[in-house]
């Protein structure tokens, strides 16, 4: 997936790009509107994501902007206000979504996601390896000619599993990239849902090792 | 809203009262003139024929054989005859002596033969009219002045005088009371451009700070001018604290959510459990603050709205589709599902924003607690009255809590590390209070948690 941050504030921007690049995704930066309506108009964006207050004037005229133009590509808002009338207002511009400052990574990339799946339906969230074909957005896996459904945590972890394919993720790690702070989901938790994931994948040539003491990776023993 | 205002009489009785007051005046004024009119025209009548007949009478005066005599004719006292039967009198003097007549008729002495005079006066108890007049008559012996004095009794008049009144008095009356209705009339249609101008600031919501744009009478201009004036004023300074709000709320939480940014990042290369649990402790703290900062500010807006609510048709169901369609995610992250279920729509008259942050509060609460992959349901019900119920699969309310749940900053002892500002059901709970309703919690028999909002 390719981001657009647009966002003033450079900490913030390098932070928030950093923890979308750790989930394999492209971002590109515009710190004002001028710069956002040049980087948006050239259309090769999957999502904007839109800071409210910039230096060159109101996000919000963006988003006006933005709709008037015909550009589609869907826009989530990132606000500090939290007053329910000023979302509403975004809402009605044309904003596919808001979250409010400080939000949970994992709160933004699924909303990312709920977006994307009801925007783009899902031509480019298609993931190959080996025998298994795995659409990221809509959570279908196909497994030798077999159709299976993912709830959204399995979803998670196989998305991540795949697109670090060969890499060895600690238990700890699994939880931090895929669960928000507040959902206390212990290591255990972990076990079950690779357990499932074996279990999907049966009889295809993609396994989930287990390296003892250590982790987990996912293999194309092709 | 009335309540503080320094009521101090009413401008329409006070402009009714005036009107009814000028016309009474008026009307008593026009009984006193006509009457008076009445009675100097009806006198002048009853002159008129006491000089007639007091002149046919004294016509007749001749000196005779060295004496004066006077041989009136029937006619001149039978032209005096009246309805009411008025007795008439008469006096005849030669020089001031008494020739004929009543000599207790006090007649003028002072009877000049160039002018005949009228006067009043009373004789046997009854008010007279008097009419004399003198001729000098020449005789041999010199000249000599007869005077004759013709009087009669009023009672004709004074019956005349009071149909007269009564029918005077009746017109005045009638006029008194058609002023006072074109009065009462004047005065509501006056006030009445108040009234309009009033309902039409009232029925404004809170938010209405758009100058009065109707067309109001000139007298008004200056008061409406000003209320324009001060509203556009007040308009600014809510533009400007809204500002302010939304510049400190930007410069308050894009820090902190580089900060949380920066230490998510940091927590997923960190190995070692301190500085881990350190990194947590520090995004939990960021989380509360920001919860706290966010439903600390809702709360006060709730509380504005919630005293000034502003009403229209809120279908709740639709309502609750978008909120269920935005919270999806969040309920994805934990494999939540999340339902709404309902018959139809439901209609509730009351401010939108409000009832949608309350349920927000709810089904957040409801995400929050319920464990993963547990169903979390909306129903909605309409009969008899609005219910939204809120069920989760979570661990349900500590039944000694269940009272004071709903209080200010309370929160749960089961709450665990759950990020909260103890608002939430709070803000629900006013929210359903603002709108007539009542909201109940309590745990559910198959276990789990049920708040419901009755309306």
């Amino acid at each position: 997936m390719k981001y657009l941050l647009v966002e003033d504030n450079m900490d913030l921007a390098n932070a928030i790009s950093a923890r979308i690049r750790l989930d394999g995704h492209i971002v590109d930066h515009a710190a004002k509107i001028a710069d956002a309506t040049a980087f948006a108009s050239t259309g090769e964006y999957d999502l904007i994501l839109l800071d409210i207050m910039l230096p060159d004037g109101d996000g919000r005229s963006f988003l006006k902007q933005h709709r008037a133009a015909q550009n589609d590509t869907p826009i989530i808002v990132l606000t500090a206000r939290s007053q329910v009338s000023d979302r509403i207002s975004m809402l009605d511009l044309g904003a596919d979504d808001y979250v409010t400052k400080p939000f949970d990574h994992s709160e933004l990339q699924a909303r990312c996601r709920a977006v994307l799946r009801r925007k783009s339906g899902s031509a480019q969230s298609v993931l190959t390896v080996g025998d298994v074909e795995f659409d990221t957005l809509a959570g279908h896996l196909s497994v030798k000619g077999k159709n299976i459904n993912l709830r959204n945590r399995e979803l998670r972890l196989l998305e991540l599993l795949i697109t670090s394919k060969g890499q060895v993720f600690s238990k700890q790690k699994l939880v931090d990239r895929l669960f928000s702070y507040d959902d206390d989901v212990s290591e255990n938790a972990i076990e079950v849902y690779i357990g499932r994931l074996r279990k999907h994948l049966e009889g295809s040539r993609v396994q989930i090792k287990t390296l003892r003491g250590i982790g987990y990776r996912l293999d194309d023993d092709g | 809203m009335t309540d503080d205002v320094n009521v101090s009489g009413s401008l329409r009785n006070r402009l009714a009262l005036i009107l009814t007051g000028g016309a009474a005046v008026l009307a008593a004024i026009l009984f006193v003139v006509v009457r008076a009119l009445a009675t100097q025209v009806a006198q002048q009548g009853q002159d008129n024929i006491l000089n007639a007949s007091m002149s046919s009478i004294l016509d007749t005066a001749i000196i005779r054989d060295g004496r004066v005599t006077l041989d009136f004719p029937y006619s001149s006292l039978s032209m005096l005859g009246t309805a009411a039967d008025d007795r008439v009198f008469y006096a005849i003097y030669e020089n001031g002596t008494l020739l004929s007549g009543y000599d207790k008729l006090q007649t003028p002495d002072t009877a000049s033969p160039d002018q005949n005079q009228f006067t009043n006066a009373v004789f046997n108890g009854d008010p007279i009219r008097v009419a004399t007049g003198a001729r000098v008559l020449i005789g041999s012996d010199g000249p000599r002045t007869v005077s004759v004095s013709i009087a009669q009794t009023q009672d004709a008049l004074s019956d005349s005088l009071s149909v007269i009144s009564r029918n005077v008095a009746l017109i005045g009356l009638g006029f008194f009371v058609l002023s006072s209705v074109l009065a009462l009339w004047a005065a509501s249609v006056t006030s009445g451009q108040l009234h309009r101008l009033t309902r039409s600031v009232t029925r404004r919501g809170p938010q209405d700070l758009s100058p009065v744009t109707k067309p109001v009478p000139s007298e008004m201009g200056p008061l409406v001018g000003s209320l324009n004036t001060f509203m556009s004023r007040l308009d600014h300074t809510l533009t400007q604290s809204e500002d302010f709000i939304a510049e400190a709320a930007h410069r308050i939480r894009t820090p902190l959510a580089t900060v949380r940014s920066h230490a998510e990042a940091t927590l997923q290369r960190v190995e070692h459990a301190d500085n881990r649990a350190a990194l947590q402790s520090m995004v939990r703290a960021i989380d509360e603050s920001s919860r706290a900062a966010g439903q600390l500010l809702d709360h006060a807006m709730v509380t504005f709205r919630a005293e000034n609510l502003e009403t229209e048709d809120v279908n709740l169901v639709e309502l609750l589709r978008e909120l269920v369609q935005r919270m999806t995610p969040v309920a994805d992250m934990k494999d939540i599902t999340l339902t709404l279920k309902s018959e139809g729509p439901a209609i509730l008259s009351g401010d939108a924003i409000l009832l949608q942050n309350a349920l927000r509060n709810l089904i957040d609460n409801a995400l929050k607690y319920a464990p993963a992959e547990t169903a979390v349901v909306i129903d909605v019900s309409t009969t008899p009255t609005v219910n939204i119920s809120v069920l989760d699969g979570g661990p349900g309310f500590a039944p000694d809590e269940i009272a004071t749940l709903s209080g200010r900053f309370v929160r749960g002892k089961d709450t665990g590390n759950k990020v909260g500002s103890g608002l939430g059901l709070t803000i629900a709970k006013e929210v359903t209070t603002a709108h007539g309703g009542t909201m109940s919690l309590h745990n559910r028999p198959e276990g789990g948690a049920c708040v419901t909002l009755h309306f």
